[in-house]
């Protein structure tokens, strides 16, 4: 075991853990810090990504031991009231279906916006690697987009008006 | 705070219990049939049991805040808002008062299985029930306090008006009056009329979401309890294997290890499978002991099974005549040999597995001869049995607290990981969190079958189909079936053909027979389980019949679909989501130059009736990009939450294509070859379609649900736009194994 003195969303946390730990599980079972999620542990899935001085990182690809004086932030310090544009977007918008992945999502989109403000639509997919099981990608790229004010072609939504009954379809469908 | 405690006779229609709730308010714990007819006449008691169940309770305190309480497990399917939506339609409440609470496994509350797209159809009209009644309630307490007719009275925004006197009391005044009041007839409840909804089919976000974008705690991994110790557990890669002996002493004396021991565990693969256990003071920790770990297993008699082998067994098998016959109308081998054009061909799928993004993890803590459990699970009450049985804690000692899950997908159906959890903590004293590696998870899943599809289609001079033939070939293992008797092969869920697969009972020559090949690979239901590959089959198979017939496909489906010959398949139905997809998406297979393709399929599973076109394009290089998918779905009268609806079926869409594109379990020496996402690639928001477009169309139907019945049609629809696209047919998944080059 060995004592760290960790720069986490803006305050100093002491922790005495294994030197190879991930931060991923410093966060979770030291700091209690659990919205940083894991998912597969070998840096695919993007649910564990915090930032280090800004940019978005795998914690689970990330030994405590590395973090030095680095200023991390998790989903927990990313706003004090959930006000961040994205947080509110991805309410907004109800992106999330589970919602495991989401604050890996978030984190990673902000880091994005933080370099890029107003991503083309290939730059958000290329920027987005994190895995979302639930497949919410459609919201996810709308939520970027709303909180980056880049106008949403159609409708996050999906809006299509009222839902249409089998008579009012009868012509539409001959 | 006082505690009053109301005690009073029951009313003789005592479907509504009343009783007091801390701190004061109005309780009504509701208890309904379990059956969907009208609210019973008869006395319903307020206890577990197999035909009555409460299906929610509604706290309205003096505050009027409204409590209702979520009884389903929520794994993103959103029902955690949703089914909470119709009782606050029906009580008038503003959705800005409720607050809504997950409840515990309660037997009080009948099933709580998530599972089959089953929460919204058993509990819509019951849930529309219980909010009228307290509407009904509420509003007769008013009346009453001003001394006017009920019929003068109408309830809106969590308060009840009298129009002509100006006069308005909120729900939290009303509360100690209508709790002294009587539980109205059923006649004398009024639902609301659908066309006055306020709520329902609106879009409604989900209750959680400002918990999830801001990371608190809310996961079943995400558990903490003082004193808590952390597990791992490891079990033998080739299922059905046993340990021998392992070098748990060795473990004993690693860093934060608290303990490790050998489970004895049974042959069970949906249970307690025999294994190595961990405990130790931290995640890491124990992850970091595991590595030392040394496990000598007997691998019984499977450490020989492959994927290649089945393949070559089924191949043989498609030969010989099937196992059994699932359907057989009329005489195919008669229409074949008068049949103008006969084709055939072969479909294929791998094992695959759920991958929830939320690894299995289970909390449970043993103390005074109790467990309590906290699982993110589908199915709450699934480990009670083997628990009690293995574990001797009988049911009453057995508490599960139901945590928001990270995808379910089905996986979450099966209890082994809870049943795990409960082996580990009866032997720890103190309450320990087991939480599976990504690796474990892909090895120890309750796998989606694979399978083998081996098709013969006729068609006559005219292009009509007359005859269709499958032998399939799928996985089972030894047990006893329902009806018990001697062991014999059993398939799993969606493991097995069904009578009713389309175009079954719209040919009058059909046969479906099947074999099933032994293996012991636990499989269980995933996501549509059958349906979402047995769809890519049959509409796979449709469009190469419309195709050799020289008939466009949607033409053809549509005559196919006015030719039922028997069966509930509602062939109305499909026609109108088929025409609805066709219509929004522009059909005109024709207007596409070479690598960009139009097709359609559609599917009946879970109650709804969906159809699909897909647009693509292929490049010359065989990269394939899914431009637009345009979906039509009819689940009945009524969208609960439209955008909790939206979002299900534009995740299925995508879901539905990354299982096809990427998903495949290699199986060698009888085990799992794949380790994680490394080799298991799912899809990412690259190759997310930029435009999937949902429509529902609203018929004269019971509401139904939707978790499930927007996979089946996804994949063959991009299939038949490949084909449409390329020339190339894809009959297998992944789409890998198919060369779509093209020049
Ligand atoms: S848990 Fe870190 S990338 Fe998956
Ligand atoms: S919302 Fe479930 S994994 Fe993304």
């Amino acid at each position: 075991m060995s004592k760290y003195t960790l720069q986490i969303n803006g305050q100093s946390r002491n922790v005495d853990v294994a030197p190879d730990t991930p931060l991923l599980w410093v966060l979770r079972d030291s700091l209690e810090l659990v919205g940083t999620k894991f998912g597969c542990g070998v840096g695919q899935c993007g649910a564990c990504t915090v930032h280090l001085n800004g940019v978005a990182t795998r914690s689970c690809m990330t030994t405590v031991s590395t973090v030095g004086r680095k200023q991390v932030t998790t989903i927990e310090g990313l706003s004090t009231d959930g006000s961040h544009p994205l947080q509110k977007a991805w309410c907004e918008l109800d992106v999330a279906q589970c919602g495991y992945c989401q604050a890996g999502q978030i984190m990673a989109a902000a880091a994005l916006l933080k370099e890029n403000p107003k991503p083309a639509d290939q730059e958000i997919d290329d920027a987005m690697t994190n895995l979302c099981r639930c497949a919410t990608y459609i919201r996810i790229r709308a939520g970027i987009k709303r909180a980056a004010g880049i106008p949403i072609e159609g409708d996050a939504m999906n809006s299509m008006g009222a839902v249409p009954t089998v008579a009012s379809l009868q012509e539409a469908v001959k | 705070m006082n505690t009053p405690t109301l005690s009073r006779p029951v009313d003789r229609r005592d479907f509504l219990k009343f009783s007091a709730f801390a701190g004061g308010g109005l309780v009504l714990g509701f208890y309904l049939k379990s059956s969907g007819s009208a609210t019973g006449a008869e006395v319903v008691k307020p206890v577990a049991g197999a035909e009555f169940k409460p299906n929610a309770f509604i706290r309205i305190a003096p505050n009027g805040v409204v409590t209702i309480v979520s009884k389903q497990p929520e794994i993103g399917q959103g029902i955690k808002t949703s089914l909470p939506m119709i009782i606050a339609e029906e009580l008038e409440v503003s959705w800005k008062d409720v607050v809504i609470v997950q409840g515990d496994l309660d037997a009080a509350y009948g099933s709580q299985s998530a599972g089959g797209s089953r929460s919204t159809p058993t509990n819509y009209d019951e849930f529309h029930k219980l909010g009228a009644t307290a509407r009904t309630m509420l509003v007769q307490a008013a009346a009453q306090t001003w001394g006017v007719p009920s019929a003068e009275c109408n309830a809106s925004g969590t308060a009840i008006h009298h129009a002509a006197s100006k006069r308005t009391l909120g729900y939290g005044e009303l509360v100690a009056k209508a709790s002294t009041l009587p539980v109205p007839a059923p006649a004398d409840v009024k639902l609301k009329d659908p066309k006055d909804f306020k709520l329902l089919g609106t879009r409604i976000t989900g209750v959680d979401n400002p918990k999830i974008v801001t990371g608190q705690s809310l996961f079943g991994i995400d558990t903490k309890l003082p004193g808590m110790l952390y597990a791992v557990y490891e079990k033998c890669p080739v299922f059905g294997g046993t340990v021998v002996s392992a070098n748990t002493d060795q473990i004993k004396t690693l860093p934060g290890v608290k303990d490790a021991f050998i489970i004895e565990g049974t042959a069970n693969t949906a249970g307690l499978m025999p294994g190595v256990a961990i405990i130790a003071d931290s995640t890491w920790a124990a992850f970091s002991a595991r590595k030392q770990l040394k496990v000598v297993w007997d691998e019984g008699k499977f450490a020989n099974d492959s994927w290649d082998a089945f393949t070559s067994k089924a191949k043989a098998l498609s030969s010989q005549a099937g196992g059994s016959t699932v359907l057989k109308d009329g005489d195919v081998d008669a229409a074949f040999a008068g049949a103008a054009k006969v084709i055939t061909a072969d479909y294929s799928y791998p094992f695959i597995s759920h991958l929830s993004i939320e690894p299995q993890n289970c909390t449970a803590h043993y103390h005074d001869g109790k467990m309590e459990i906290w699982a993110p699970t589908q199915n709450p009450a699934a480990g009670n049995p083997m628990i009690t049985q293995l574990l001797d804690i009988p049911a009453a000692n057995i508490t599960v607290h139901m945590m928001r899950a990270g995808g379910g997908f089905g996986r979450r159906l099966s209890a082994d990981f809870i049943i795990e959890a409960a082996a580990i903590a009866k032997r720890v004293p103190a309450p320990v969190k087991l939480t599976w590696s990504r690796e474990d998870d892909l090895h120890h899943d309750q796998f989606r079958a694979g399978g083998f599809h081996f098709l013969k289609g006729g068609l006559d001079a005219n292009g009509k189909l007359v005859a269709w033939k499958n032998h399939f070939v799928t996985f089972g293992s030894m047990g006893v079936g329902r009806g018990g008797g001697a062991p014999s092969l059993q398939t799993k869920s969606g493991g097995s053909l069904d009578a009713d697969q389309f175009p079954a009972r719209f040919l009058t020559n059909y046969l479906a027979e099947q074999s099933v090949m032994e293996c012991n690979i636990p499989m269980g239901p995933w996501r549509a389980p059958g349906n979402n590959v047995f769809s890519f089959v049959m509409q796979g198979f449709i469009d190469e019949l419309a195709h050799a017939a020289g008939r466009d496909p949607l033409e053809f489906r549509l005559d196919l679909l006015s030719q039922k010959k028997s069966g509930n398949y509602n062939a109305d139905r499909m026609t109108g989501v088929v025409k609805l997809a066709a219509e929004k998406a522009g059909w005109n297979p024709k207007r596409f130059p070479k690598g960009q393709g139009q097709g359609i399929s559609f599917h009946f599973s879970h109650a709804g009736y969906i159809a699909m076109v897909a647009e693509v394009t292929v490049s010359k290089d065989g990269q394939l990009k899914v431009d637009r998918v345009v979906a039509a779905c009819d689940i009945g009268a009524q969208i609960v939450n439209r955008s909790g609806a939206e979002n299900q079926v534009q995740g299925s869409v995508i879901d539905g294509l990354g299982t096809m594109m990427f998903q495949e379990l290699n199986i060698e020496r009888g085990r799992i070859v794949q380790n994680n996402l490394n080799d298991y690639p799912m899809i990412r928001i690259n190759d997310a379609p930029p435009r999937v477009e949902v429509h529902f169309l609203s018929t004269n139907y019971p509401t139904t649900g939707l978790g499930e019945p927007a996979i089946p049609p996804v994949a063959p629809a991009i299939g038949n736009a490949i084909f449409a696209a390329t020339g190339k047919r894809v009959r297998q998944f992944p789409l890998s194994r198919t060369d779509l080059r093209w020049s």
